[in-house]
């Protein structure tokens, strides 16, 4: 008996050995390979690349970067593309969801269908074949002479939809985060279960004093809010978001809305109906009920599944390479091709990635501990 | 609703026109909604037969009708289709890719029929409908031509990337889940680490780096072709989510089981193939579903490496001038070849998980 257990462990060991063996000659070989190769194409490893500039310029970034910037300005800026367009998709394609998903559990029989053909179209195609779709829609457009005008809020071209901006200075910036504050702080002193009319009023002398001061320091020809023009060929003022962003940013909307609203449906459906019917005994009205019973429970259902779909689509925003918006990875991959410092890319890139995940699942984690019922697990 | 004469309602209030009053106008609201949201649907329907079916244009012979027409153009169709379904595999061979995407159609219709539930029924079935895919495609046997991997294109490029993944991917899934399982630490936790890296990257860059990194860190000779390379990072991609899948389809059996099979004095292999992992599919089948259904959605992200895949070869079929008007048209068409298989596979899924749900009360 002692000498069976003992050949079974030592079975055991002599097999983890030999993993454990395979696996570091197979890393091995290929930082060998890889190193060999470097020296063949005499490129030196490390990260001294990344304070060299990189002589490509990217299409589009929220801070400066340009074809002199370094590998790691540039880097950053597709960074935080990734997080821009990546941000912006799981906040439209969750408003999108809810109401997608609030379509199909209502009792409505037209609303029910509307959300079940809107998430059996989108989710049954795949997202890149609808990011291309947007792309070709959006640069179908007519030409900047010819742009849709749309109400006075701003143009559609097949340059990008210009929209009116805010033009503000650093001083008028000062003001409005002053006010806001000074708004919060208002809300704290005077809020709560007080009466209504003292901290109204002082929020709306706030507003007043605030609207007042920005006016007051504004000269008559540098209006507060910049209004795209047609100047010659293109536009000038206001802000113009590029046709790779919107295309990327309505298939995300589109797709994640789909998946996001069956996790929304699930979760109001997974409310058990013996609770409804108690808080109904109870004499509680419909709104009452949505409100302190099925909506509370529902969410706290949603959470895991959404947490998943969030991760999910942070990472399918990749896809935007296909039509050109510079993410992370699409400046990963130029890099690559430019400068052949593969190792050390590849390495930036996961750590990336394994950062956006972690941070997500780590936000949602928390919500979903802070929201947990108290005394279940 | 019949029977229960005594304890029924009122007839005015039972009855399908009742059932559907209470669902489209309960009160002055909800009624309100149903005639602007049918009023959206009515339009989105008669502005969609409009344009597809009323208003279009047929055949390529009409093709001068589409600039006067406001429907759609589907003579693009007429004229490119070929292009969208086979990509660049030689003409006269057009046959061949069309018989074996049925061939696969037909394993993957095959494999849903529960008379062929079975881990060695299934992998015959699978391994005998790829490896005949691959045969008729390739050629070189038979009388038939050789047909290289970089001139496989379109829906059976498509088919194949699936299939191939499907095959190689399964396996492994089933390694790394037991794998993950296993007492051994060393074993137990490289499964855990690779999987949960490969669960954290995007396909893309897996994908990516097979076509582009691999050449680099890998000796000529174990290289093989860059399709193949594909393929198999891909399966590796689906393995570590399916891995999970079967994981999970273990840990809820209940662990009596395994040691009354042990007590017995089955042997590892034989607690595995016929107690642990029958039950662990049939009880996660309609996730395994899912995957698949994600799987054949997430081939098209092949067309970004370079690719002529059913989504690449549309973009290709409007690149050019003369067609580029009736884009529209072309993306719509491979949508709805997506739709076919992707909707048609999670019906069965959701058929799958009503099933289950019954025989488990």
């Amino acid at each position: 008996m002692l000498r069976v257990l003992r050949n079974r462990r030592t079975r055991g060991y002599v097999i983890q050995a030999a993993v454990l063996a395979a696996s570091l000659l197979l890393t091995l070989s290929f930082v060998l390979t890889a190193r060999d190769n470097l020296v063949s194409q005499g490129i030196a490893t490390g990260f001294g690349f990344l304070d060299r500039s990189t002589g490509w310029p990217i299409n589009f970034s929220i801070i400066e970067a340009t074809d002199r910037s370094p590998y790691s300005r540039m880097l950053l800026a597709g960074f935080l593309n990734t997080i821009l367009v990546g941000l912006a998709g799981l906040a439209c394609a969750t408003c999108v969801g809810l109401a997608v998903g609030l379509m199909r559990v209502s009792s409505n029989l037209i609303l029910n269908v509307l959300g079940t053909v809107f998430v059996e179209t989108f989710r049954n195609v795949p997202l890149i074949l609808q990011v291309i779709f947007w792309y070709a829609i959006l640069t179908h457009m007519p030409s900047p002479r010819a742009a849709i005008d749309l109400a006075g809020l701003g143009f559609l071209s097949n340059r990008g939809l210009m929209l009116a901006a805010p033009a503000w200075s650093a001083l008028d910036l000062a003001i409005i985060a002053l006010s806001i504050i000074a708004a919060l702080f208002a809300a704290h002193r005077f809020g709560g279960t007080r009466p209504l009319a003292p901290w109204g009023l002082a929020l709306a002398g706030i507003v007043a004093l605030s609207v007042v001061l920005l006016f007051l320091g504004h000269e008559p020809e540098m209006p507060l809010i910049s209004q795209p023009e047609l100047r010659g060929l293109r536009f000038v003022g206001g802000v113009t978001i590029k046709p790779e962003f919107s295309a990327l940013l309505i298939a995300i909307m589109a797709f994640g809305g789909a998946y996001i609203g069956e996790v929304v449906r699930g979760g109001f459906l997974s409310v058990d109906k013996g609770r409804l019917e108690a808080a109904r005994a109870l004499g509680l009205s419909n709104a009452q009920i949505n409100r302190f019973i099925r909506i509370p429970l529902a969410i706290r259902a949603m959470l895991p599944a959404l947490t998943n779909q969030y991760v999910w689509l942070m990472k399918a925003t990749t896809l935007g390479i296909a039509i050109g918006y510079p993410d992370y990875f699409m400046v990963v991959s130029t890099s690559i091709n430019q400068s052949g410092q593969t190792m050390e890319l590849l390495l930036l890139l996961m750590v990336g990635f394994l950062l956006i995940n972690y941070t997500i699942s780590g936000t949602m984690n928390w919500i979903n501990g802070r929201l947990a019922i108290k005394g279940r697990s | 609703m019949p029977g229960g004469a005594l304890s029924r309602p009122p007839p005015a209030m039972a009855g399908r026109l009742h059932q559907l009053r209470k669902r489209l106008f309960s009160n002055w609201f909800d009624g309100i909604v149903t005639l602007l949201a049918g009023a959206a649907l009515v339009s989105i329907v008669v502005n969609l037969v409009d344009w597809a079916f009323l208003n279009a244009v047929w055949s390529e012979a009409d093709v001068s009708q589409c600039r006067e027409v406001s429907g759609a153009c589907w003579s693009v169709i007429d004229a490119r289709g070929r292009l969208v379904l086979f990509g660049l595999y030689p003409f006269d061979q057009h046959w061949r890719s069309t018989l074996a995407c049925l061939i696969i159609v037909i394993t993957m219709i095959l494999s849903c029929l529960p008379a062929l539930w079975g881990i060695k029924r299934l992998s015959a079935l699978w391994i005998a409908g790829f490896g005949t895919f691959v045969v008729l495609m390739y050629g070189g046997i038979f009388g038939l031509s050789v047909v290289t991997t970089e001139q496989w294109g379109g829906l059976s490029l498509t088919v194949f990337i699936f299939a191939g993944v499907f095959v190689l991917g399964m396996p492994m899934a089933v390694g790394l889940a037991l794998a993950r399982r296993s007492k051994l630490p060393v074993i137990h936790w490289l499964a855990a680490i690779f999987i949960d890296t490969v669960r954290s990257l995007p396909l893309l860059t897996i994908l990516f780096a097979a076509a582009v990194v691999v050449p680099f860190v890998v000796p000529q000779w174990a290289q093989g072709d860059k399709l193949g390379r594909v393929v198999v990072a891909f399966a590796i991609f689906y393995a570590a989510y399916q891995a999970e899948i079967i994981r999970a389809g273990i840990q809820s059996i209940p662990s009596g089981q395994e040691e009354a099979a042990q007590a017995l004095g089955m042997n590892y292999r034989s607690v595995v193939l016929d107690i642990i992992l029958p039950q662990a599919f049939r009880n996660t089948l309609p996730s395994t579903i899912n995957q698949v259904v994600i799987t054949f959605k997430e081939t098209s992200i092949v067309t970004i490496i370079g690719f002529f895949d059913v989504t690449a070869s549309a973009s290709a079929a409007v690149g050019r001038g003369e067609w580029g008007a009736y884009y529209i048209e072309i993306y719509v068409f491979v949508a709805l070849i997506y739709f076919v298989f992707v909707f048609g596979l999670s019906r069965y899924g959701a058929y799958l998980e009503r099933r289950t749900r019954l025989h488990h009360g």
